[in-house]
Parts: C-alpha cells; structure tokens; sequence
C-alpha cells in the first residue's frame, strides 16, 4: 500500500454496543501522532487494541499495520509494539540491568554481550553505574528513564505511549517529553501518544486527534 | 496452552468425588451393593438405623452444634468487625487470628480440652487458693452430655476462619466512608455497620458460613475429642461403623452417612429461615431509627471475647507443649516438677512412619492443588472471563456437603477399584479438600495483578509462557507460597479422609493423634498434637522466609 510507518484503518472499538471511537490514520516512521480526550474517551483502549491486550469485553473492528503488515491477527507478543504507562513499571524483582537485558531479544546471546548492551543503554539515559541497583531506590524520574531505555532495548517497530509523563514532577516533564520524542525520532519509530495534557500535544510537535467525551 | 485443561480438571476433580462418593453412599443405604450381595432396593438398612439406641439423641446434637457454632462464631465476628473496623485494636487483633487458621482442628480441640478440664491449666491456676481444690473436682467438663465443650472448642477455631473471608471482602465495600455517613445519621458505630455494610458483607462470606455449618454439624475429630460420649455426635458414631471390620455395617453406616446428610441440610434450612427472619427484622431496626447510640460497653465486651477466643487456642497449645515435655505433675501444681524428653523420645520411632506418610501427601496434594488453581487462573485470564458466578459455589461444594456424606462412598468406589490405602487414592482425596482453600487463598492477590505489567513484557517480545513464569510467578511468589502453605496446613489437618480412604494402613499424624483421644494420656497425646501443630507452622514460615531471602535485594517485593 502506501508504505513505512504505523497505518491504523478505520478502526472503531465499542463497549456493550455503545460506540467509544473511531479513527483513521497513518503515523510515518519518526514521527508522533498525538489523540486527546478526556478521561472515559477510550484513548488507553485504543492502546490495548494496536498493542492486541485488550479487554475481550470490548468489541472491535479495523486493522492495524506496520509497514504494510497486519498485525490484527498477530499475538501480542508477536507485535513488536513498546508502551509506556503513567507509571514506569520496572519489574520490582530485578535488578535495573536485569530490567535491561530481559528486554533485549533472544536473538542477541552471551550473558557479557548483553550485559554490555543494557549498560550502553542505561548511559543513553544518563544513568551509567545504575546497573545493580533495586529499581525501587531510584527517584521516579530515573525509573522512568530506564523504563524508556527497557522499551527501546526490544527494538520495537512502533511505540504507543499511555500518558507517561503525567505523574512526574514540572521540571522532570519537560526534560523526560524530549529525552523520548527524541529518542522515538532517532530509532524513526512510528510513536502514538494519548494524553489529556496540551502541553503534551505540543511538545510532541505532530498532528493531533481529539476525541469527544 | 496446558492452561486450557485447568477448569475442566478442576470441576471434574471437585464435583466428581462429591457426586460419584455421594451415589456410593445412597445405593447401599437402600440395601443395593451387589458386591456384598445386596441386590434389591430396600429401606432395611434405614429400619436398622432408627434400631440404634440414642441415634435421634446424636442427631439432634449434630444438628444443634452445627448451628449454634457458626451462629456464635458469625455473631462474634460480625459485632468485632462492626465494633473495630479500621482501628488499630482491629489491626493487632487481626495478627494474632490470623494464624490461629493453620491450626489443625484436631490440636486445637486437644488444647481446648487440656485447657478446661477439671484437671486442665485453668482449674490448676484457680486451685486450691481460690477454689479448694486438691483434687480435681469431679464434673464432666470436656465431653459434656450438652455438646457445650463441643461447640465452644469449634467457636474459636471457626472464627479465625469467618474473620479471614470477612477481611477479604472488606475491600469491596465503603465501609469507612459509610460508617462516617451513619455517624453523621446520629448512629452509633455497631448499629450504623450493621444497617448500612453488613448486608452487603453478608452476601460475599455466605458460603463460608454454609461451610461452617455444615462443617460443624459433622466434624468427626473435634466431636471425639471434645463432644458428647454414650451417645457421641451422629458423625463419630457414623466414624465408628465405617471403621467396622464386619461388612455388613455398610449398609447402616450408608444409611447413617444419609441421615448425616439430612441433618446437615435441616441446618442449613433452618439457618436460611433465620436469614429470611433477621435481614427483614434489621431494616425494621433501622426504619425505626434504632441507633444503638452508647455502644461502648457492647465495643469493648466484644473486643474482650475476640481476645479470649484467641487467647484460648494459644494457651491450649501451650497446654499441649508443656505436656508433651512434663514430667510429674500432680494436681494442682500450676506447673510440672520436672521437664523431660522422655515422651518424645518414646513417641519418635512409632511416630517416624506416620509423619512421613503425612508429609509426602501433604506435599503432593498441595503441589496438585497449586497446579491446578493456577491453571485457572491464567485460563481466566486468556478468557477474560471471571468464572466466578458458577464457579464459586463449585469451590465450596466438597466444604458445603458433609465429609461424611460422601467419602464413604468414595472409599468404597477406592475398595471396588482395588486403590484403597494407596498412597496416590490418599493424595487424591487431600486435593479434593484442599483445592477449595488454595484457589480462595490464591485468587484474590493473582486478580489484583497489575496486567500493565503483562502488556509491557508481550511489547517486548516475550511469550505468555515467558511473563507468566520470569514476571507473574515470581512477583506473586509470596501469594502461591502462601496459598501452598494453606494448603499444607488443611492437608496436615485431615482426618476423616486418611481415616477412611487410608483405611487405617496410611496412618497420618493427625489420625495417630485423634485415635489416642479416649485413651487420655495427656504427654503422649501433647507430643502427638503439638507436632499437628507445627507441621503448618513449618509451612508458614517456609512460605515466609523463601521469598525474603530469594528477593532481600528488592524493596518492592517485601510486603
């Protein structure tokens, strides 16, 4: 069809026969596509949906694809699609690097290689010497951080992003919205964002989609 | 996925024994058993049955001790709940019931007897100053003709129990923002809970109040230790003829195992009648703006009784341990002249064989249980689907239908298939009980996982097999081994299971313990009980210690 990117087709999502939304859009690779709506407007269940988690409750139509491939039928864990919450969600019985090289593929072996590997990321967020830290000691604006360097470890065709700045503090917002557009636009990955935060909108710099309450 | 094969098994492995052992009890009570040449329906064995002597009187004790002991228990907890909820009193309270769970029936009843016997501890603390005694008085305390012991002894082991589910459905209701509002009302704290909450409590626990019900109107261990001699409950009589060598005490102990069921059943009826009478007669109440205003005195008694409950079991398992370890002491010496290990040194070959039967089934019956209540649980949620609706009621019906009932049926379908007193038949009817426990223990921290933890591990690639077992597993591995401890703990406890499907040749230690209850040897039944007791407590303290060390690393995962 028309090539590279996160094309989302007419996908509509209901609830109990109540129509929650729809939409239609192509997110070239690099850039960000940003939908906003309250909260109750569906934008986490759109998530659930491209990510192929969602709540068998819901029903839904349409296709997702990434660079000309449907991923509809494909098992979540086939996807290959990162997401980043409200919260950073390390896993709290590893270590950060163990955080780390969990994420990294099954394809890149030897324990030292991909050690190696998760302690490049972790300098990639300003974090180098974290390795053998218990995620729960660090501040909330380091878990996110290594939460954004987990996601991007898995060499993910797409990244979805639920609200994930809203819990942190002014200052750390601003910093973490550039560290991960920015990142998002290095690796060229098609990047959908759902917030209720304008500012959000514009940092992102891309289109905008709003949902209706 | 293997997951798929979880519900099925379970129901089957649930509902199949209870069904298949209650049609093996029915057949032979009308006199059909063409094994032992009875092939024509009757109502022979029944005739013989009402020939009993006393058997209405044991009956109608059964049937009394069933709903007094959960009425009592149920009350108690309800005023504790409305009375304490949220307050720190609650919090300490709650700590000290809480393990008070994994006792094992059996050892509780030994202590509770060592307790308030004429000889026991209290009557020791309270003689001769107090009460002149130098001799222990000649009243029959324990085993009274009432069944009082009896039910007082279930009391306070079904209270731990009724506190736990109640704690556990605590959560889904606004009790605190709804004792605020009554407050506001001009309702005193007791009344306003049980206008406002209690009804919607009530509904969630109701059938672990069933279970208690009809738990406590056939218990066989408590009853023999503790309940009514000449005649004893219908349960322990039932016990008896099951045991019976002669076969042809089948047909009277099936139709006996019936008239049990039936008793069960007018309990539970007549405790829906009160039900039906009670929930009317509380919105009357509270229509009429009956506030209950000066609730203190009401407060503070039912904080005293809770304590006393608990404060019971301790002290009767303390009884059990200085027991275990006295060497003279005569009454009424508060405390025994000398402690020796002679007892358990005494105890320890005849006791090796029976501990390890109990430990390998044990073991098996709770890896089983955990197995399959796990299973379950990833099936729900692939389906999305709560089971719980039907499936709850399924969970309770092996504790709902009297033990009684049905094992001797299903001993039976063991006899006619040549496996009875194998060890796999003895682990077989252990899951049948202790699955219930595991799944409820399980199912509420495996529910309240954040799946966002899920949905992140399949965007990094991983399989469901992955997550489930390097993230899920190991994050609740505090809750499985706790449900696996629980699970121990009720395998630990069994007694008419391995009695009957044991056959008497897989003793247990539980089953050592309950035999020796008529012959009153108070060292060697202390030893034989107090190791009841531990046994659960290894478990918990195994499920505690596993999951610290294995994560001492890791803040979060410290609960």
């Amino acid at each position: 069809m028309d090539g590279k990117g996160l094309r989302l087709d007419d996908i509509r999502i209901s609830l109990n026969g109540a129509p929650l939304l729809s939409i239609a859009h192509t997110i070239a690779p690099g850039e960000v596509l940003t939908v906003m709506g309250p909260s109750g407007s569906g934008k986490s269940t759109l998530l659930a949906f491209i990510g192929g988690f969602l709540d068998p409750a819901f029903e839904a139509s349409g296709q997702v694809f990434i660079d000309d491939e449907d991923l509809t039928p494909v098992a979540s864990e086939d996807r290959h699609v990162g997401i980043l919450f409200q919260d950073p969600l390390l896993f709290p019985h590893m270590t950060v690097a163990g955080n780390l090289t969990f994420a990294i593929p099954a394809t890149i072996s030897g324990r030292v290689r991909r050690r190696d590997i998760a302690c490049r990321a972790l300098e990639g967020v300003e974090l180098a010497g974290y390795e053998d830290r218990d995620p729960d000691t660090l501040s909330g604006g380091q878990k996110a951080r290594v939460a954004l360097a987990r996601v991007l470890l898995a060499e993910p065709r797409a990244l979805l992003l639920d609200e994930p700045f809203s819990k942190l503090d002014a200052e750390l917002r601003q910093q973490m919205r550039d560290l991960v557009f920015s990142k998002a636009r290095q690796s060229g990955l098609p990047t959908l964002l759902v917030t209720h935060d304008e500012a959000d909108a514009a940092a992102a710099g891309g289109n905008v989609i709003r949902l209706g309450g | 996925m293997i997951a798929r094969f979880g519900p099925p098994l379970t129901i089957l492995l649930l509902a199949g024994p209870v069904l298949a052992g209650l049609a093996g009890t029915l057949l032979p009570a009308f006199g059909y058993l063409p094994a032992l040449g009875g092939d024509t329906f009757s109502f022979e064995p029944f005739g013989e049955l009402a020939a009993q002597s006393g058997i209405w009187r044991s009956a109608w004790m059964s049937y009394y001790t069933g709903v007094a002991a959960a009425a009592i228990s149920l009350l108690l907890v309800m005023l504790f709940v409305a009375a304490w909820a949220g307050t720190r009193a609650f919090a300490t309270i709650q700590h000290l019931v809480s393990p008070l769970l994994s006792v094992p029936h059996a050892a509780a009843a030994f202590g509770f007897a060592f307790l308030i016997a004429p000889s026991g501890v209290l009557s020791r603390l309270a003689s001769p100053w107090l009460t002149g005694w130098d001799r222990p008085p000649d009243a029959i305390i324990v085993n009274d003709g009432a069944a009082l012991s009896l039910i007082a002894g279930l009391v306070v082991k079904e209270v731990p129990f009724l506190l736990l589910v109640t704690l556990a459905a605590l959560p889904q209701v606004p009790v605190e923002r709804t004792r605020k509002i009554t407050a506001l009302l001009g309702y005193g704290r007791i009344a306003g809970f049980i206008y406002a909450s209690w009804p919607q409590i009530y509904r969630q626990i109701r059938l672990a109040v069933l279970a208690v019900i009809a738990f406590s109107a056939s218990v066989v261990d408590v009853a023999a230790i503790l309940g009514p001699t000449l005649p004893g409950t219908l349960a322990v009589r039932l016990a008896g003829w099951m045991n019976d060598p002669e076969i042809s005490m089948r047909f009277l102990a099936s139709a006996g195992a019936l008239l049990q069921l039936g008793v069960a059943v007018a309990a539970i009826l007549t405790w829906i009648a009160v039900e039906k009478t009670l929930g009317p007669l509380i919105q009357l109440m509270a229509q009429a703006g009956y506030s209950l205003r000066r609730d203190r005195w009401l407060r503070l008694a039912v904080l005293w009784t809770m304590a006393l409950a608990a404060g019971t079991v301790f002290a009767g398992l303390g009884a059990l341990a200085i027991w275990s370890i006295a060497g003279l002491w005569q009454f009424p010496d508060t405390l025994p002249d000398s402690v020796t290990l002679k007892s358990w040194m005494r105890a320890a070959p005849r006791m090796a064989g029976p501990l390890v039967t109990t430990c390998i089934v044990a073991v098996c019956a709770t890896a089983i249980a955990v197995a399959l209540a796990m299973m379950c649980l990833v099936r729900e949620d692939t389906t999305g689907r709560r089971t719980s609706r039907f499936a709850l009621p399924l969970i309770y019906l092996p504790l709902v239908v009297p033990q009684v009932a049905f094992l001797f049926g299903l001993q039976l379908l063991f006899v006619l298939s040549g496996t009875v007193a194998s060890l796999p038949a003895l682990v077989f009817a252990h899951v049948v009980f202790v699955l219930p426990y595991v799944f409820l223990s399980l199912s509420d921290p495996w529910r309240a996982f954040d799946r966002r933890y899920e949905a992140i591990a399949a965007g990094l690639g991983k399989s469901r097999n992955t997550t489930l077992w390097r993230i899920r597993a190991p994050m609740l591995l505090r809750a499985i081994l706790t449900a696996a401890a629980v699970g121990f703990a009720v395998s630990i406890g069994q007694y008419l299971p391995t009695l009957l499907v044991g056959a008497g040749r897989l003793p247990t230690i539980t089953t050592e313990a309950v035999a020796l209850a008529s012959g009153g040897n108070r060292r060697v039944i202390g030893v034989y009980a107090f190791l009841q007791m531990l046994l659960p407590l290894a478990g918990f303290a195994i499920a505690t210690l596993v999951p610290a060390l294995l994560f001492r690393r890791f803040r979060a995962m410290r609960a």
